[in-house]
């Protein structure tokens, strides 16, 4: 179930309307497939603005189902702090060949 | 090819010419393909952005098309889970051309796929209409896809042939002007036999068979106002005794009862178990039966002639007179025990001599529960067709059905099975486990399911120890929604969000069947890691507690759940 976001550092999550991929709003408001590379945006005022950007697109059918995340910044990028969200940027756990993990180089 | 019994097979017939399933005349046809080409005409608008996702998404979810974690997921309505080998096949070539090369089968007998693009769905949806398929009332506030029994038109204590009726209803609620915008969804399942296979004491409808045994007359004991979700309830008996020929009449008036009652202010209590336990069950009935009272019943009576004509398109296949005792079954039984191990569990007795209805699991230890790759599909499509007049049943338990094999043929059934990854000898034991999609997929979900049963059947991966274990019934949701069926498992599984974390609490007790319960939640949730073990301390307990042939659920009737809480929890 959705989890309401409720920390200062947020980042804005949709899904692409003609595939229904999950993506993320960037770095200058692009969207972008992998959830470390989500933008980062600190405080109320960011995060309205960013997300109003978001609505923006839901409007001109680039995205569908837009919504704000807690996120933490780490060495490896944007990672959201809940299980659901951080789920949703891999892919189904017991299909590690399906989704966003499997278009992962191999480490 | 290999040796076949099948006559359509040998003659010039298409293989599956007398899979039960119901045919298409012009009519039905001509109305799903004008549905598909207006979805087209739909989608094509939603994409030029002249209509919003607002307006859009009601429409794309009547022609079962949901939004889910990752992609888009299109749910595929399976009428009463009856399936052609045609059918199959064509499943099969979605999920490889237009899906990533899988199906999920659903506990309502309905298939899904998992990564659609909402450009292919109108194609998707063409190609499904093409084998009289659709993806309606798979979604939305209307009558869903009305389930059944497995073993309906096989099984041999079946009173009435639960798809004629099944049929009927699907042909009154299509675009019934008035419910098609009912407070919330509506789920009606009927079993055509005094054994409920169907687990319809938690439906919203729920049709038992009965034989009125002073006039000799068949009809239906109905339920109402059962469902599980957030507020589990049993339905209530309605009335002991419709005449079948009036059953629709009866349906109607329970659902303009609803459709007047239901609550549209809030989501939580939309159900018709909500109004039915906050009005109280004998003020309900009444409002039927005063609305039955005034029905035009004339409109409402099923004509015999249209049963007739529903009939034939459930007409027994061509069985041949065989003996009762297949002496190469059990020359296969006596050489090969695996065979004969699955034997035991997944084959059950056919009304008619000679024959067996055998259970294909899609349980395979470690695997995904309900899932098929498109070659499996093919190989059950084929193997229908050598072996079972063409034809394949979904059950609500998440496992396909060969419905009339020949005791000769058992062995080389199996063997083809078990050579796609199809043979395991596990039905209605520990490992066959109903799990949702759970959060690996679903947008609702709080809590993974499908690792949880993966790792509950990897447990207890030895077959011989299932086996002596006995039916025990492991339903699995990731939330409580309760479409993992957890509060009528045996053992209940339900995983809730704890402050970011998946923790799992256990319900014992619970049971769809005949003896119709709900589970009782034992204590304190696990975590992760935890409710394994946690699985494994409660059948340990029942191991220990156990009479001679005694099974879980009996011996929990019997000694209560305090053994099994004190052995839970007694090192807390």
């Amino acid at each position: 179930m959705l989890v309401k976001a409720k920390g200062t550092q947020q980042s804005v999550a949709a899904s692409r309307l003609l595939d229904g991929e999950a993506v993320w709003l960037g770095a200058g408001n692009i969207w972008v497939e992998d959830v470390a590379q989500a933008a980062v945006f600190d405080g109320a005022e960011a995060i309205a603005e960013a997300l109003a950007f978001a609505k923006a697109e839901e409007k001109r059918q680039i995205v569908v189902d837009v919504y704000p995340l807690d996120v933490e910044i780490t060495e490896a990028g944007t990672r959201p702090t809940h299980l659901r969200e951080r789920l949703k940027g891999i892919g189904p756990t017991v299909r590690r060949d399906l989704g966003k993990q499997a278009r992962q180089p191999a480490a | 090819m290999p040796d076949t019994h099948s006559p359509a097979l040998r003659s010039n017939q298409p293989a599956d010419a007398h899979a039960a399933v119901y045919r298409y005349d012009e009519f039905d046809k001509t109305f799903i393909f004008e549905r598909v080409e207006q979805f087209r005409a739909q989608v094509e608008r939603r994409i030029k952005g002249e209509i919003t996702e607002e307006e859009f998404k009601p429409i794309r979810l009547m022609n079962g098309l949901y939004l889910q974690l990752h992609a888009y997921m299109l749910r595929v309505a399976v009428p009463y889970g009856m399936l052609s080998s045609t059918q199959v096949r064509r499943l099969a070539r979605i999920a490889r051309v237009y899906d990533k090369g899988y199906g999920h089968f659903t506990t309502r007998q309905n298939i899904q796929f998992n990564w659609p693009k909402l450009e292919d769905v109108p194609t998707i949806l063409r190609e499904l209409a093409e084998v009289d398929m659709h993806a309606i009332q798979t979604s939305g506030n209307c009558i869903r896809n009305v389930t059944t029994d497995q073993f309906c038109g096989a099984a041999a204590d079946e009173l009435v042939d639960p798809r004629v009726y099944a049929e009927i209803l699907r042909q009154w609620s299509t675009m019934h002007p008035e419910f098609t915008y009912l407070p919330r969804k509506f789920k009606i399942a009927i079993t055509g036999s005094p054994n409920d296979r169907a687990a319809v004491q938690v439906h919203d409808i729920g049709l038992i068979a009965k034989k009125d045994e002073t006039t000799g007359r068949v009809g239906f004991t109905v339920y109402v106002g059962g469902g599980q979700g957030r507020t589990p309830y049993l339905a209530v008996k309605a009335r002991d005794f419709v005449p079948v020929e009036e059953i629709i009449g009866y349906l109607e008036a329970i659902l303009r009862v609803y459709n007047q009652l239901g609550r549209r202010d809030n989501i939580y209590k939309a159900r018709i178990k909500i109004t039915v336990n906050e009005m109280g069950a004998d003020k309900f009935i009444g409002l039927i039966e005063e609305e039955y009272a005034r029905l035009r019943r004339q409109k409402f009576h099923v004509d015999p002639a249209i049963v007739d004509a529903i009939q034939t398109h459930f007409a027994p296949p061509p069985w041949v007179e065989l003996p009762a005792i297949s002496d190469s079954f059990e020359a296969a039984k006596a050489a090969d025990p695996a065979f004969a191990r699955w034997t035991r569990s997944n084959l059950t007795e056919h009304k008619t001599r000679g024959y067996a209805i055998a259970t294909i699991s899609l349980k395979p230890i470690g695997g995904i529960p309900g899932d098929a790759e498109a070659d499996q599909l093919e190989t059950v499509a084929d193997l229908a067709d050598l072996y079972s007049f063409g034809e394949v049943r979904v059950t609500h338990e998440q496992n396909l059905v060969l419905a009339h094999v020949r005791q000769d043929d058992l062995y080389a059934l199996w063997k083809a099975l078990d050579a796609a990854g199809l043979g395991t000898a596990n039905a209605g034991l520990i490992s066959d486990i109903i799990a949702c999609p759970g959060l690996d997929y679903c947008a609702l979900a709080n809590t993974r399911a499908i690792p949880v049963a993966q790792r509950i059947a990897e447990r207890f991966a030895d077959l011989d120890r299932q086996h002596d274990l006995g039916e025990l019934k492991i339903k699995i949701s990731g939330c409580i929604n309760a479409c993992g069926h957890h509060h009528v498992g045996h053992i209940g599984i339900l995983g809730v969000d704890k402050k970011g974390e998946e923790f799992f609490q256990i319900l014992l007790g619970g049971d769809a069947g005949t003896n119709a319960a709900l589970g009782e939640i034992v204590g304190p949730g696990f975590d992760y890691d935890g409710i394994i073990d946690a699985v494994e301390t409660v059948v340990n307990t029942f191991v220990k507690l156990r009479q001679p042939g005694e099974i879980f659920i009996q011996t929990l009737a019997r000694t209560g759940h305090a053994p099994f809480k004190e052995a839970l929890y007694a090192r807390a």
